[in-house]
C-alpha cells in the first residue's frame, strides 16, 4: 500500500465513521425506526395547557397529560381517565371513579385529590369551567380513585366540558402542579399520558421531544382521537420547528422529517408529485374564517352597516384568497357552525347566498349614517389567512365606497390592539380578521367568538339578548333535537345581530412520508397509533 | 496596553447602561402585547387582562426598569415571560450554532474573500479581475434567502449531499457538525466575500502602487512573496477593519439563515422574541450582542497594533 492509497482509505473509514454510513446494526436501525420527527404548525414555546390556550401547545398536551373523557370521531365525551360515573336522579351529584393502575410519569398514582386540583385550575380558565364553578356546591375527594361533585342545578353538558377538544382542555396534573395559579405558568410538566415530556432535550424555538410512557395503561376499546386505547407504537417523537415552509418541505421530500402537520397550500403540488410522500385532508372540521367588526364603534355599531357586509362580501373571494384555486378545499358558509356536525345550520344565512348586492348594500351603509369616515381595518401580515382575508376586506370596502384605513401589523400587534375599546382614531380599530378552528364551533361550549354578552364577549365586543338566549337554551337542552333547534335559532339570531361575518369554511392539508402509517384525520394530530417502517 | 483594554472594557459599561436604556424604552413604546399572544385567540378580554397582570405588565414604565436594572446589576438576564425559563440559560443554548455558523460563515469568508481580492488587484481590469469583481456584486445582490434556497434545492435536495436543515452539536462528531453548516455559511458567507473581496482589491491596489513593492520587485521577490508577504501586510489594516465590521452584518444575516436553514440559534431565538414580544429574552440579546460588538471591536483594534508596529496605544 502507497502513500496515497493509506491516505485515501483512512479517508474513507473516518467520513463512513462520523457519517455513520458505515451499516448500523439491525438494532439500530429498528430504533430508529421507532423515532418520528414531526413538523408542528407552530413553536411549542410554552407548555402550560391551560395558562397558554394556543392549539400547538394542547395539540403536545395530548401526549403528555391524559383527560378524564374524550371525544371520539363522533365528537362524543367517552370515558377516559375514568372507569365510571354515576348521576342522582336530580342531576345534581355526579361522582366519578378513576381507572385502577393510573401513573403520573414521575411515578407516583394518580389520585383523586390530583383530579380535583387540576379541575379547579381548569375551571378559573375555560368558559365551561367557570359556568360549572358558578353552580358548584361542593368537588372532592371521596377515596384515592373516587371524587363527587356536587352541584346547585343540574348541567347536562359537563362530560362534553370534560372532554372537549377546544382549548383549555381539561387535563390532569399532580395536585401540586395544579395547585399553580391558572395565571401563571407551570414549571414542571408531568402527566399521565402515553408520552413523557423529555424537558432537558426541550429547546423552545426549535425542538421538543417526547418518549414513550412505560407504565401508561391504555384503554381496552379501539382508538378514537382522543378516546379509546391511545398504544404508542413509537419509542420517541421529536417535534421539530420550521419557520419556514420552504424547509419544512425539502426536508420532508429528503426524508429528515416524516409528518408535517401543515403543509402551504402553495407547495402541496409539489409534495403531491413527490412518489415518497403522502397528502391528505389534515382535520375534516377544518376552519371557520372570521371577519370581525367592532360593535362599539361607529360604522359597526349600526346593525345596517353590519348586515351591509354581509349583503356584499363574496366567501368565494375568501376562500380563494385563502386556499387558492384548490376547490376540495373550500365551500360557502351561510352560518356560522361546523358543517357536516350535527349541529349545522343555516338557518337566517340567506343574507351569505346567492349573488352579491353592491347597491344594497351601499343603500344600507348610507341609512346607518356612515359617510366617508375612515375605517381602521387591522390587518396581521404575518399569517397568510389574516393577510388574504384583510386584502378582500379591503377591495370590498373600497368597492362600498369606504375610506379604509389599512393598518398592517404582525400578530403580536393584532393581538393587542383588538383587546383596545377606545376609538379607532386613538388605538382602536373597526375590524380585523381571524379563523376558529371547526372542532370548537361544533356548539357554544368552547366558542367564545359567537357569545354576545356586550362586555364580557370577545373581541369586537357584540351585544345580543336574542343570541345570549338561545346559547343558555342549548346548555339547557336534554336531547339532540332541542339542542338542534336551540342552535338553529342562534344561528339565525347571530345573522340578524351580525355577531361577526364568516367568510367561508376552508380545509388544510397535512403531509407525511409514505414510511409512517396511521395517520388519521382529526382536529389534532393523534400520535397513538402511528408507526413508521425501517 | 494593559490600561489600555482595562480602560476600553471600562468604558463599555456606560455604553451597556445606554443600550439597555434604549432598548427597554422602545419595547416599552412598541405596539404589542405579551399576554395577549399567551392567551391565545379564543381568550376574552378578560382573561387577557388577568394575564398582563400577573406577568406585571401592567406596572409603570420606571418601576419596570428599575426591577429589570437591578437584576442586570446582579448578572440575572430575567426569565422569559413566554417559556418560563431564564433568558441567559435560552441564550446559552443557542450559543453554540450561532457562535458555529458564524465562525464557520467568517473562516470560509475570509479564506476565499482575501486571495480572490489579491489576486483581482493583482490582475486587475482583466478578464480575472473582471469576472471576480462580477461574482462581488452579485454577492452583494443576491438576499441571504435566495441564495440558501438555491443551495438547499441543488445540494439537499437534487443532489442529497448535505442535509436541508437542523443543527448537529460538534459533541456529536466535527463531521456531522460541519455537514450542517456547509449551505448556511456558504449562503451567509456570500455577502461578506463580497465585501472582504472589494476591500481587498481596492486596497491591495493601491498597496501594489508603493515604493517598497517596486523595491520588492527589483530585488528579485517573487510575484507571491509580493502579493501575499509584502503588499497583504501592509493592507491588512483595512481589510481587518471591514472584518470586524462585517461581524454586526453576520449577526443580521444569521437571524434570515437560521430560519432558512431551520437552525436553532440566537438569530431565531430573536425572531420568535420579537413576534412574541417576549420583552426579556429581547432585552437579554441585544445587550449581549453589543457587548459581544463592543468586545469584537477592541479585538480589531488591539489587532491593529499586530499588523502595523506604528500603532500604539
Amino acid at each position: 500500500m502507497d502513500r496515497r492509497t493509506f491516505i485515501k482509505a483512512a479517508a474513507g473509514v473516518g467520513v463512513l465513521s462520523a457519517t455513520g454510513g458505515v451499516a448500523a446494526p439491525a438494532i439500530a436501525q429498528r430504533a430508529g425506526a421507532r423515532v418520528l420527527r414531526f413538523v408542528p404548525q407552530a413553536d411549542l414555546a410554552n407548555f402550560d395547557p391551560i395558562w397558554n390556550t394556543q392549539y400547538v401547545v394542547r395539540n403536545a398536551a395530548a401526549l403528555v397529560w391524559d383527560t378524564l373523557y374524550g371525544f371520539d370521531d363522533k365528537l362524543q365525551p367517552r370515558r377516559q381517565m375514568v372507569e365510571s360515573e354515576e348521576t342522582s336522579s336530580d342531576g345534581l351529584v355526579w361522582t366519578f371513579r378513576l381507572r385502577p393502575g393510573l401513573k403520573f410519569h414521575d411515578g407516583e398514582r394518580v389520585l383523586a385529590k390530583d383530579v380535583v386540583a387540576s379541575l379547579a385550575r381548569w375551571q378559573a380558565r375555560d368558559n365551561m369551567g367557570l359556568m360549572t364553578k358558578e353552580i358548584q356546591q361542593e368537588l372532592s375527594p371521596v377515596d384515592d380513585r373516587t371524587f363527587r361533585w356536587v352541584l346547585k342545578k343540574p348541567y347536562p353538558k359537563l362530560l362534553v366540558a370534560l372532554g372537549k377538544v377546544g382549548t383549555p382542555s381539561c387535563f390532569m396534573m399532580p395536585a401540586r402542579i395544579a395547585a399553580t395559579d391558572p395565571f401563571k405558568p407551570i414549571g414542571e410538566y408531568i402527566g399521565s399520558g402515553p408520552m413523557r415530556f423529555v424537558r432537558e432535550e426541550w429547546v423552545p424555538g426549535a425542538r421538543a421531544v417526547f418518549e414513550r410512557f412505560s407504565d401508561y395503561v391504555p384503554r381496552q376499546e379501539p382508538q378514537s382521537w382522543l378516546s379509546g386505547g391511545k398504544r404508542m407504537l413509537l419509542d420517541r417523537i421529536e417535534w421539530i420547528v420550521m419557520a419556514d415552509p420552504g424547509t419544512a418541505s425539502a426536508a420532508l421530500q429528503n426524508g429528515e422529517v416524516d409528518w408535517w402537520e401543515t403543509p402551504m397550500a402553495d407547495l402541496v403540488p409539489v409534495l403531491k408529485k413527490n412518489r415518497n410522500v403522502m397528502v391528505d385532508i389534515a382535520d375534516p372540521l377544518g376552519n371557520i374564517g372570521s371577519f370581525r367588526m367592532n360593535h362599539l364603534h361607529p360604522p359597526f355599531n349600526d346593525v345596517r352597516a353590519r348586515r351591509a357586509i354581509l349583503t356584499a362580501m363574496s366567501q368565494e373571494d375568501y376562500m380563494r384568497a385563502v386556499v387558492g384555486d384548490d376547490d376540495a378545499l373550500w365551500k360557502p358558509l351561510p352560518g356560522f357552525f361546523t358543517p357536516g356536525t350535527s349541529l349545522y345550520s343555516e338557518e337566517g344565512g340567506e343574507i351569505l347566498k346567492g349573488p352579491r348586492r353592491l347597491d344594497a348594500a351601499k343603500r344600507l351603509l348610507a341609512e346607518s349614517g356612515y359617510s366617508g369616515q375612515p375605517v381602521t381595518c387591522v390587518v396581521a401580515q404575518d399569517l397568510p389567512i389574516t393577510k388574504a382575508q384583510g386584502e378582500v376586506t379591503a377591495d370590498l370596502l373600497r368597492r362600498l365606497g369606504m375610506n379604509v384605513d389599512f393598518a398592517a401589523v404582525d400578530w403580536g400587534t393584532n393581538a393587542a390592539r383588538r383587546a383596545q375599546k377606545s376609538p379607532p382614531g386613538q388605538g382602536g380599530w373597526q375590524m380585523f380578521h381571524t379563523w376558529h378552528a371547526g372542532a370548537v364551533c361544533i356548539d357554544p361550549s368552547s366558542y367564545t367568538a359567537i357569545r354576545a354578552n356586550g362586555d364580557k364577549a370577545w373581541f369586537g365586543w357584540p351585544t345580543s339578548a336574542k343570541v345570549e338566549s338561545e346559547i343558555t337554551s342549548w346548555y339547557a337542552a336534554r336531547s339532540l333535537d332541542e339542542e338542534k333547534a336551540a342552535i338553529a335559532r342562534l344561528n339565525k339570531a347571530a345573522f340578524e345581530d351580525v355577531v361577526y361575518a364568516p367568510t367561508g369554511f376552508f380545509l388544510a392539508y397535512q403531509a407525511w412520508r409514505k414510511a409512517v402509517g396511521g395517520i388519521v384525520k382529526g382536529p389534532l394530530p393523534f400520535f397513538w397509533g402511528v408507526s413508521k417502517a425501517a | 496596553m494593559l490600561s489600555y483594554i482595562i480602560r476600553r472594557i471600562v468604558a463599555t459599561v456606560p455604553v451597556m447602561v445606554v443600550v439597555a436604556l434604549f432598548v427597554f424604552s422602545l419595547l416599552y413604546i412598541a405596539p404589542g402585547d405579551p399576554a395577549a399572544v399567551i392567551a391565545g385567540d379564543q381568550a376574552t378580554p378578560d382573561d387577557v387582562a388577568r394575564i398582563r397582570m400577573s406577568l406585571g405588565l401592567d406596572r409603570p414604565f420606571l418601576i419596570r426598569f428599575g426591577e429589570w436594572f437591578w437584576q442586570i446589576l446582579h448578572g440575572d438576564l430575567g426569565t422569559s415571560i413566554f417559556t418560563n425559563l431564564p433568558v441567559a440559560a435560552l441564550i446559552a443554548q443557542r450559543a453554540e450554532p450561532t457562535l458555529s455558523l458564524m465562525a464557520v460563515t467568517l473562516t470560509l469568508a475570509v479564506c476565499v474573500a482575501v486571495p480572490i481580492g489579491v489576486v483581482a488587484a493583482w490582475r486587475a481590469d482583466t478578464l480575472i479581475d473582471r469576472v471576480i469583481m462580477a461574482f462581488a456584486v452579485l454577492g452583494f445582490s443576491v438576499p441571504v434567502f435566495v441564495v440558501g434556497y438555491l443551495l438547499a434545492y441543488v445540494f439537499a435536495l437534487e443532489l442529497d449531499w448535505l442535509p436541508v436543515q437542523g443543527y448537529t452539536p460538534i459533541s456529536e462528531g466535527l463531521w456531522p457538525w460541519f455537514q450542517n453548516l456547509i449551505l448556511p455559511a456558504v449562503a451567509l458567507g456570500c455577502v461578506y466575500i463580497a465585501l472582504i473581496a472589494r476591500i481587498t482589491r481596492a486596497t491591495m491596489l493601491e498597496v501594489l502602487q508603493q515604493d517598497y513593492i517596486r523595491t520588492a520587485r527589483a530585488k528579485g521577490v517573487g510575484q507571491t512573496g509580493i502579493l501575499f508577504v509584502h503588499a497583504l501586510k501592509n493592507a491588512a489594516v483595512p481589510i481587518v477593519t471591514v472584518i470586524g465590521i462585517g461581524v454586526a452584518l453576520l449577526i443580521g444575516g444569521a437571524v434570515v439563515t437560521e430560519t432558512v436553514f431551520a437552525i436553532p440559534g440566537i438569530g431565531r431565538l430573536t425572531v420568535d422574541a420579537i413576534l412574541r414580544r417576549d420583552y426579556p429574552v429581547i432585552q437579554g440579546i441585544v445587550l449581549m450582542f453589543s457587548f459581544l460588538y463592543v468586545l469584537v471591536n477592541l479585538a480589531i483594534d488591539l489587532l491593529y497594533t499586530v499588523l502595523d508596529p506604528r500603532i500604539r496605544y
